[in-house]
This record gives structure tokens, C-alpha cells and sequence, in this order.
């Protein structure tokens, strides 16, 4: 996609994007409501039509063909089986359309729904079956036309946690399987870094950045992917010299070398954050920047910790301001709300918040 | 009386404090709502039925009191002269103009009706006031405005069949009440996206993937549409022009016995509504299978 804009009255809602999938690539698409990164994938289907820019597909041309003719397999956020059809007609209806054979067409269906581990529905009406079953077949059925394109439009944001994960894993199985390109268009960042082979964290009509997940987390290109992408603690900061921030009497090095000198905010992740219990009374040195009831900059208060799981997020009060960190359960059940602890940040490379600078 | 001390009892059951016994409490305030229901229904439909049993009871009244005769049925049969009975011809008209005004219908409304949905949203609220314009314009109003254009049909001499487009008009807000219901169940725009993205096109959507879904909403304005063409009677007379009704009409002018007024009401009514058991049996039928 080369330049693709489309607006909608005075709301711009794609402004001039550039997008490259690779075959056999999973590309998904992130951002917030109302980036642009579901009218990106519509566009692509052919269900709108842009107001400028071209679409490419394997070199043709096909910014202007309708969308049935453009060969693309589609899955929905809402529920798009025909209700009139069993799964196993759902699943054929592309093939139908074809004009393929009953004897070809079935056998591709049933090969279809093997794939997607749902032979034994095949009999069954949409609305006999769970929510999570019904998307499979929504994928059976996109995939049984041997699409180029395979596009997915928040497939899972209508299912409970539980059958959401599951079932972003059997997609990303099955596209590697059948080695689809495949354009996935989601809101929530845990999918978009579990499954994709390259994000495109997308805001305002903007990428903003695409790269590897790794990339995107680790390696955040603005302060918005920073923020968006995972959690971010902001923390004030100065530059006093070049590709050093002193955020609270720490060094953290600067992922931008020419950040010019001066307060900034940086932009520290909670699990670069260690915590460890201050029971012995303060002995830190007084930092730069003011904090509470005595004690230096990196000492604080519990005050709520928040179970994950594995890890979980403890927030403390260093008197001016709130830092989250993130430690593995066991440590965290050791430091009860109202302790005071101190904390250490790890030396990673960090951003600044754009607009920060004076 | 029965139905005030159930509404009392609910209302008690719902003050009273049941922290012993919830279950007991909803199955007791259940049986409540459904004595009410039954008693509701019971109510109103002895309002309908007796009216029409004490109908039939006239109609087959003898000439002393007391007795029962079929004078009157048999009056309906009956003719003078040869050729087809005029009942007969005007049964045989109104099931054709039935048949007619339901096709043109259904071809007129579902294709447009799925294709604002689907493109043309914005205009849904003026189409949907046009269609049930209709409602608010009394028969013989409309037979005025109809006049003149009926005079100049009738100077071509066609059949009484053309009363079909103003019964189009006439039954067009029924037919789009049942149909637009049949539309809301469905999610048109994402059914008709995912198809298109399968490779249909306009056509094979609108009748292989939304019409299917719509079998119960389309027999449902079936229903009301033959209902209204079985019962027209107010058009057809002031053209002159002779469908079931009129015909009944002037049988029971004709002959001196009153009971043949009655009789031939009874008929019309049991014929329709057996009329549409037949269809809506053919439309469960079809929804079970």
C-alpha cells in the first residue's frame, strides 16, 4: 500500500500510509480506536474505497476492483456465518461460488475444517455452536478459497480471555501452515506481540513504528509506541550531559544521544524497576530532585500491589510522584502495602517523552 | 374480582420480605402472572368469539325460532341463469389479485429494502415514512384521488385485476413492518461483507445470503397482504368492480332473508382465515425443514 488516504467528511482517517507485507508474513496492526488501522485493512478488502493512494497485490494493481473480485479471505470482529447453512456450507459457499464441483467443494470443506480442528461440527447450524467455534469456521471458510491475502478484523474481541488466547495461537499455527500473508488488525498489545511477525503500532492515521514485536517493545521509536506498547512509568529527569538523563540521582542512558540538555520526562518501564524492603531506616543521599518524608529519591511506600500471575505490579510513593514496578509474585508477597522500600532502576536505554523538552 | 386480587397478591408478594424462601416466592408470583395471563386471554377472546358464534348462530336460524336451517348457507350457492357463478368468478378474481399484489409487492420491497440497508442508509427514515403513508389515508379518499385514473383504465376494459397496484399501496405499510422486523434480526452489513469477500456479487447476496434468512418476515407480509386483499371491499365497489367481498355484498342485498347477510359474512371470514392457516402450515413447514 503506497499512499493511501481516506477521510471522512473533516476526520482524516488514513493520511498518506505506506505499508509493506511480506509473503507469508503476519503483520498486525495496532493502535488505539480510531487510528486508521481498521479502515487500512477495509481498504485493502475493497469494502471502502480510498480517496488516494494504490494498492499492490503480489505487483497487480487492484485499487480499483470490487471487493469480490480481489481474492482476499476475510474474518470479521462480529459473527458472519450464514445462519441458513451448516459449517460445512459455510465453509464451501466460497467454493460454490466457484463453480467447483459438490464432490471437490466438500471435500475441500471438511479438509477445511480439519484444519481448524472442527470436523465434528460440521452438521451444525452457527448458533449451535460456542462463539470461539464459530470464528474457526469463519477462518475455514475464508482460507477454503485459497485466498492471497488473509485478513482478520479483531477476530477475537467478542470472546472471553480464556478461548481469545487459545485461539490467537491456533490462528498464528494455521497461517504458518499454510504460509498465508495475513494482515491482523487488533487493539490489544498481548496479541499483537504473541503472534505477529512484525507490529504496526498505528495512531491518527500514522504508523508510528513497524518492526519486530521485540523491536517495538524494547526498542520504541516515539513516546507514544513507548506508552502504548506496554507499561510506562514517567519519571522526571534532566540532562545535564549528552546521552545521560539523571532521573532521581540515577544515570539511565539515553536511547537518543542528541537529547538537548535540560528537564525531560523519561520514560522508564516497571519491570527495569527493582524493589527491595527499606526497613533499616533511610541512608540514601539526597538526589537532586525533592521527595517525601525524608529518606533520598529511590525510597518510598507500598501502596497497593497488583497480583498478575507470575509477576506482579507494585506501586510505590516516593513522595512527589508514583512508580509502578514489576517483580516475580514471590518477592512482591514479601512487601505488604506500607512498607518502605527503596528502589533501583536498571541502567537500560530509555526514551524521552516528546514535548517534554523546553 | 379474580383479576384485581392477582394484581394485589403480586404487589404483596413483591413488598413482603422473603429471605426464607426466593424460590418458593418466584414460582408462587409465576403461577400468579400466568392465572392473569390465561384470565386476560380468556377476557378478550370470548369479546371476539361471541360475536362471531352469535353470527353463525343467526345464520343458521329457521323461520320458526328455535330451528335450525341452512336456508341461508345455501343461498350463497345458489344462481340464476348460466355461465360461471358470479361467486365463483369473484373468489377466482380476488386469489388471483391476492397472488398478484403479493408478488409485486415482495419484488418491489425486499430488494430495495436490503439494498438501503446495505448502501444507502440515510434514506431509510423517508422510506419507511412513505411506506407507511398509506395507513393515515382513509379508502374512499384514496378511491376519490383514484377516480380519474380509474376511469381512464376502465376505457381500455381490462380486468377487475387491476386493483392490484392500488392494493400494493394499500397493504405496502403491513408488508413493511413484517419485513423490516425480518431485517432487524439480521446483521445485514457483516453478512453481506463477508460474502462479498467471498466472491459474491450483488445479486448472489441479496438472494443466496440475506433473502434466506428473511423465509419467516417474508410469509409474515404474505399473511397480512392476502389478509387485506381477502377483505377489501370499499375500493373494489366504489369502481365498480366486482372481488369476494362486493360479490358477497350483493348476494346478501338481494335476497329478502336477513340471515343471508350473516351467512355470508361467516363464509368470507372462515374461507380467509383458512386461507391463511394453509399458508402459515406451509410457512412453519418450510422453517422446520
Amino acid at each position: 500500500m503506497e499512499g493511501l488516504s481516506r477521510r471522512y467528511g473533516q476526520v482524516v482517517a488514513l493520511d498518506r500510509l505506506d505499508l509493506t507485507v511480506r509473503p507469508g508474513e503476519l503483520v498486525v496492526l495496532l493502535g488505539p480506536s480510531g487510528c486508521g488501522k481498521t479502515t487500512t485493512l477495509r481498504l485493502l478488502a475493497g469494502l471502502e474505497d480510498a480517496d488516494a493512494g494504490q494498492i499492490n497485490v503480489g505487483g497487480r494493481d487492484i485499487t480499483h476492483l470490487p471487493a469480490n473480485k480481489r481474492d482476499m479471505g476475510m474474518v470479521f470482529q462480529a459473527y458472519s456465518l450464514f445462519p441458513h447453512m451448516t459449517v460445512l456450507e459455510n465453509v464451501a459457499f466460497g467454493l460454490r461460488l466457484r463453480r467447483i464441483g459438490r464432490a471437490a467443494r466438500m471435500r475441500r470443506a471438511r479438509q477445511m475444517l480439519d484444519l481448524v480442528g472442527l470436523s465434528q461440527q460440521a452438521d451444525r447450524y452457527a448458533h449451535q455452536i460456542s462463539g470461539g467455534q464459530q470464528q474457526r469456521v469463519a477462518l475455514a471458510r475464508a482460507l477454503a478459497i485459497e485466498p492471497q491475502v488473509l485478513l482478520l478484523d479483531e477476530p477475537l474481541s467478542a470472546l472471553d480471555a480464556k478461548v481469545r488466547a487459545q485461539l490467537r495461537d491456533e490462528i498464528r499455527r494455521i497461517q504458518l501452515e499454510v504460509g498465508i500473508t495475513t494482515l491482523f488488525v487488533t487493539h490489544d498489545q498481548e496479541e499483537a506481540l504473541a503472534i505477529a511477525d512484525r507490529v504496526g503500532v498505528m495512531r491518527d492515521g500514522h504508523l508510528e513504528q513497524l518492526g519486530s514485536p521485540l523491536e517495538v517493545y524494547s526498542r520504541p521509536a516515539t513516546s507514544f509506541v513507548a506508552e502504548f506498547v506496554g507499561l510506562t512509568n514517567r519519571l522526571a529527569g534532566e540532562v545535564r550531559s549528552p546521552g545521560t538523563v539523571t532521573v532521581r540521582g540515577c544515570g539511565l542512558p539515553l536511547v537518543d544521544p542528541g537529547v538537548p540538555a535540560g528537564p525531560v520526562v523519561a520514560l522508564v518501564r516497571p519491570e527495569a524497576v527493582s524493589v527491595a524492603s527499606n526497613g533499616a531506616g533511610s541512608d540514601g543521599v539526597p538526589g537532586d530532585s525533592p521527595d517525601g518524608a525524608g529518606g533520598g529519591p529511590l525510597e518510598g511506600t507500598v501502596i497497593a500491589t497488583t497480583f498478575l500471575g507470575a509477576v506482579s505490579r507494585i506501586t510505590v510513593d516516593l513522595g512527589d510522584t508514583t512508580v509502578m514496578a514489576q517483580v516475580p509474585t514471590a518477592d512482591a508477597s514479601a512487601l505488604p502495602a506500607g512498607s518502605r522500600v527503596r528502589l533501583t532502576i536498571r541502567p537500560d536505554p530509555v526514551l524521552v517523552a516528546s514535548g517534554s523538552q523546553s | 374480582m379474580a383479576s384485581l386480587t392477582s394484581l394485589a397478591s403480586l404487589g404483596e408478594a413483591t413488598t413482603a420480605t422473603p429471605d426464607g424462601r426466593p424460590r418458593g416466592l418466584r414460582t408462587r408470583q409465576r403461577r400468579r402472572l400466568n392465572v392473569f395471563r390465561y384470565l386476560v386471554f380468556t377476557v378478550f377472546g370470548l369479546f371476539f368469539l361471541v360475536p362471531l358464534l352469535a353470527m353463525i348462530r343467526f345464520s343458521l336460524q329457521g323461520s320458526r325460532a328455535g330451528s335450525w336451517s341452512l336456508a341461508a348457507w345455501r343461498q350463497i350457492a345458489s344462481y340464476q341463469g348460466t355461465g360461471v357463478p358470479p361467486l365463483i368468478s369473484a373468489v377466482e378474481i380476488t386469489l388471483e389479485l391476492a397472488v398478484i399484489t403479493s408478488v409485486v409487492m415482495l419484488m418491489l420491497l425486499v430488494p430495495t429494502m436490503i439494498w438501503i440497508r446495505l448502501r444507502v442508509q440515510w434514506i431509510s427514515r423517508l422510506f419507511e415514512f412513505l411506506c407507511l403513508l398509506p395507513l393515515t389515508i382513509p379508502a374512499i379518499v384514496l378511491v376519490v384521488g383514484l377516480g380519474p385514473v380509474y376511469n381512464r383504465i376502465q376505457h381500455y376494459n381490462l380486468s377487475a385485476l387491476m386493483l392490484f397496484w392500488v392494493y400494493v399501496v394499500l397493504a405496502l405499510p403491513y408488508a413493511y413492518r413484517a419485513l423490516a422486523a425480518g431485517l432487524n434480526t439480521l446483521d445485514v452489513r457483516t453478512l453481506s461483507e463477508a460474502a462479498r469477500s467471498l466472491g459474491a456479487g450483488w445479486l448472489t447476496v441479496m438472494l443466496r445470503v440475506i433473502v434466506p434468512n428473511m423465509w419467516q418476515a417474508i410469509l409474515n407480509s404474505l399473511l397480512l397482504t392476502w389478509a387485506l386483499v381477502l377483505g377489501e371491499f370499499t375500493i373494489a365497489y366504489l369502481l365498480l368492480y366486482e372481488n369476494l367481498q362486493v360479490e358477497l355484498y350483493s348476494i346478501s342485498r338481494n335476497t329478502p332473508n336477513a340471515g343471508v347477510l350473516f351467512s355470508t359474512s361467516a363464509a368470507s371470514l372462515i374461507f380467509a382465515f383458512l386461507l391463511l392457516l394453509v399458508l402459515s402450515f406451509v410457512g412453519r413447514r418450510r422453517s422446520r425443514g
